[in-house]
């Protein structure tokens, strides 16, 4: 791509102070101008796009995502995880290491790099596991997982059970540096759960994963960290009691941050009761209860939860299409988290735009990846919007492999029409006038 | 009605209408030849992926004094462990056309599942913990065979309310019915949220005289090794009913199988009060009903529908075993 010309789309980008019409090119992979609507011109061989009714946003960074690469390729690859992400405005992605085998050593790490980076339409980053086979024992050889590319660790799907072991990790975090993430479960109090513990699970008669599960395990994990100095991301946060957690970690001076996703902030366990008991509501943590997802929303608004992360995980039909208590846990989340969002919370007036856009790009920072700016000068990362398209998520027709979307079936209000990612185009919606 | 998988799908009329049927076909029970040709031709799959004498014996008779072909699948462990998938082997019966699946399994909502996959109508024989609606509905056959009403009536239902499916079932049909209910239990196995299905909670037995119906749980063994009650001795102790916690008015049921000794002494199992034994005669009877009312198509919720009494107008029953 030579250049684009985004011609007088309303630009929303907080740090950059923009909100407002102008007239956006793009050369050589990076921003070259802002102008006054209809003040530029596409040179010649640059394209135009009208942007007028849409909007023009930073394109997202999402820090927590399932690419199923190796060895769960017919869940999703990197083509069609980034196709997703493309689809869903973002332009970078963190992809977690719980795979088969699992991203604890060097030499799959840079295979998976090395194949992300011809495949993929996005930018695509890696944690490393914290442990070896995410057993929960054994250090990875974390300084060479480093040296490999690793943005960062986690042991995701998994929690570190044993405070000792993370505690020695945080303390070899000074020697290799990256930032450690935590799926906060205490497993002695999540034990065979598989929905939230309240009166939905006592109504349908399923093992509830009560929210003493994540918090107690997040405050513990704070107070290693205080004392180790050391700074750690806490994953998918669900509960109420694990936003005080946070929020009392961060008073307390911890370098600690906190993600959430669309599906927590937007649903609840009710969902089982009245949406039937499909599959694609089971998830780790678990869709939790409404006071739970206000004080979600409440933290990601003030700020205790820095960013939005989908959590996106895949899993083919057949995987899904058992009975709830036997099916893998996890929503796709790539296609729909910035619609659902926009159609749940800044459509109804509880969150402005800008925030939603600040919240879906903040996670770059955190991992030590540059967050997307629009300004002359920085790489283009653009998501253009119409804010105003009604689509119906479906059963079918993602560009993820994956069907398992909690959102199929609602009509969402929103969507991404481009993603420029990196300089290049990765994605455009058919019906965009070239 | 189709399928039969929540007592929560079920109006009051509705669990009227089946077990009024049900006391039509126990006048049948009562003949020397107990069967009707009700469902004379047709077959019914009983899919059972957990061990069962009493739910499966029942439902098997019941088919087959409706004279149905009756073809039993059998399986323990999951059906992951099996290598074939719950929807392979549903589509796989389907294919034998079967005027009813009867399912039982270890998972919650398995019978809504099977209800996707098969044009048959299903039963839910137990799924998970969630609920067991034909013991349910035979307990209110068993209770208002007693009692007449259940209107205004106090039932508590005693022990491992957690794990118990048949707990969750009968909370909301005797609800249903017109009764209060209270559960009661050891802390530890009573779940959290549970006021949620209308009834009260206790945990200890010092307000049961206030009860009219005492329905004692089945306490697995199991329970004590994952440590929610520290012994069968110290349950016994706080939970047991025996002769001097029992009312004689009032009435006692059990779903069975009992743990002598652990949840009812000896003296209770085998007083009049006890319902045990009529609940099991029961099974068959109510069974025959939700058979009939889910697979003779139209008899559904329509109020034209036929009367308990057309059944008793049914031709005599044959000799001839139709499922040979």
């Amino acid at each position: 791509m030579t250049g684009l010309l985004v011609a007088g789309a309303h630009v929303v980008d907080p740090r950059a102070g923009l909100d407002g019409p102008h007239d956006v090119l793009v050369r050589d992979g990076e921003v070259a101008q802002l102008g006054a609507p209809g003040s530029l011109d596409a040179p010649s061989g640059v394209e135009t796009v009208e942007g007028e009714g849409r909007h023009l946003l930073p394109a997202f960074v999402d820090p927590h995502v399932h690419l199923r690469v190796p060895g769960q390729e017919h869940k999703e690859d990197f083509a069609t995880g980034t196709a997703a992400a493309a689809a869903g405005g973002y332009c970078a992605v963190v992809a977690m290491p719980n795979t088969d085998p699992p991203i604890d050593d060097a030499s799959v790490l840079s295979a998976v790099r090395e194949a992300a980076a011809r495949e993929g339409r996005v930018r695509v980053e890696f944690l490393a596991a914290i442990t070896r086979g995410l057993g929960g024992r054994e250090l990875t050889e974390m300084a060479e997982l480093r040296g490999s590319g690793a943005l960062g660790f986690t042991d995701d799907g998994m929690p570190v059970v044993s405070a000792g072991v993370l505690r020695r990790a945080l303390q070899y975090q000074r020697l290799c540096g990256g930032v450690i993430a935590l799926h906060e479960e205490d497993p002695a109090l999540s034990a065979d759960g598989v929905i939230h513990e309240g009166e939905v699970s006592a109504l349908l008669g399923m093992a509830g994963i009560p929210s003493i599960s994540e918090s107690t395990m997040i405050a513990r994990d704070a107070a290693l960290a205080g004392y180790e100095e050391a700074r750690i991301h806490v994953q998918h946060l669900s509960a109420i009691e694990s936003v005080e957690a946070v929020a009392a970690a961060k008073a307390a001076g911890v370098r600690i941050t906190a993600e959430a996703s669309p599906h927590h902030l937007l649903l609840t366990d009710e969902i089982l009761r009245t949406d039937e008991l499909h599959t694609r509501f089971k998830m780790n943590p678990p869709l939790r209860a409404e006071r739970d997802r206000q004080a979600l929303i409440a933290g990601l608004r003030d700020g205790t939860i820095d960013c939005v992360a989908t959590d996106h995980a895949p899993h083919a039909n057949h995987e899904k299409e058992v009975p709830f208590e036997e099916a893998p846990m996890g929503t796709t989340g790539l296609e729909t988290a910035f619609a659902a969002l926009h159609t749940d919370l800044v459509v109804p007036g509880v969150l402005d735009l800008a925030l939603v856009v600040e919240r879906m790009t903040a996670g770059a920072a955190l991992f030590d990846l540059p967050t997307p700016r629009i300004a002359p000068g920085e790489p283009a990362n653009l998501a253009l919007v119409d804010l105003d398209a009604e689509w119906q998520a479906g059963e079918a027709g993602w560009e993820s492999k994956a069907e398992n979307s909690c959102f199929a079936g609602r009509t969402l209000r929103g969507r991404v029409v481009l993603t420029v990612a990196g300089g290049a185009i990765a994605h455009r919606r058919m019906e965009v006038a070239a | 009605m189709r399928h039969l998988l929540s007592i929560a799908d079920l109006e009051r009329e509705d669990i009227e209408r089946i077990l009024d049927r049900a006391a039509s076909f126990a006048e049948v029970s009562g003949r020397e030849i107990k069967k009707v040709p009700a469902l004379r031709g047709r077959t019914v799959v009983n899919l059972f992926y957990e061990a069962s004498t009493r739910t499966s014996s029942s439902f098997e008779l019941a088919e087959k004094r409706l004279s149905a072909d009756v073809v039993n699948v059998k399986s323990s462990g999951s059906s992951v462990e099996k290598g074939e998938s719950l929807k392979d082997t549903v589509q796989t019966l389907s294919a034998y056309d079967p005027a009813a699946i009867v399912i039982r399994s270890p998972h919650v909502g398995a019978a809504e599942l099977v209800a996707r996959w098969t044009s048959a109508s299903v039963i839910n024989a137990g799924d998970g913990k969630h609920e067991h609606p034909t013991q349910a509905l035979l307990d209110v056959y068993t209770l208002r065979d007693r009692l007449g009403s259940l209107d205004g009536r106090h039932v508590w239902i005693v022990g491992d309310v957690l794990h118990s499916r048949v707990a969750r079932s009968n909370v909301l049909a005797f609800q249903r019915m017109g009764a209060r209910v209270t559960v009661c239990g050891p802390p530890t196995l009573i779940p959290r949220g549970i006021e949620a299905l209308g009834c009260a909670v206790a945990h200890t037995l010092d307000r049961l005289p206030e009860a009219d119906v005492v329905y004692a749980l089945r306490m697995q063994h199991e329970r004590m090794r994952e440590a929610f009650v520290p012994s069968l001795r110290e349950y016994a102790t706080v939970y047991q009913i025996d002769r001097a916690r029992l009312r004689p008015e009032q009435v006692l049921m059990h779903p069975g199988p009992v743990n002598r000794g652990v949840e009812l002494a000896a003296d209770v199992i085998d007083s009049p009060q006890a319902t045990i034994s009529a609940q099991v005669e029961a099974g068959v009877v109510v069974r025959m009903a939700v058979l009939y009312e889910l697979t003779t198509g139209s008899a559904g919720g329509a109020p034209g529908g036929p009367a308990p009494d057309a059944v008793a107008a049914l031709p005599e029953p044959e000799p001839a075993e139709a499922a040979a």
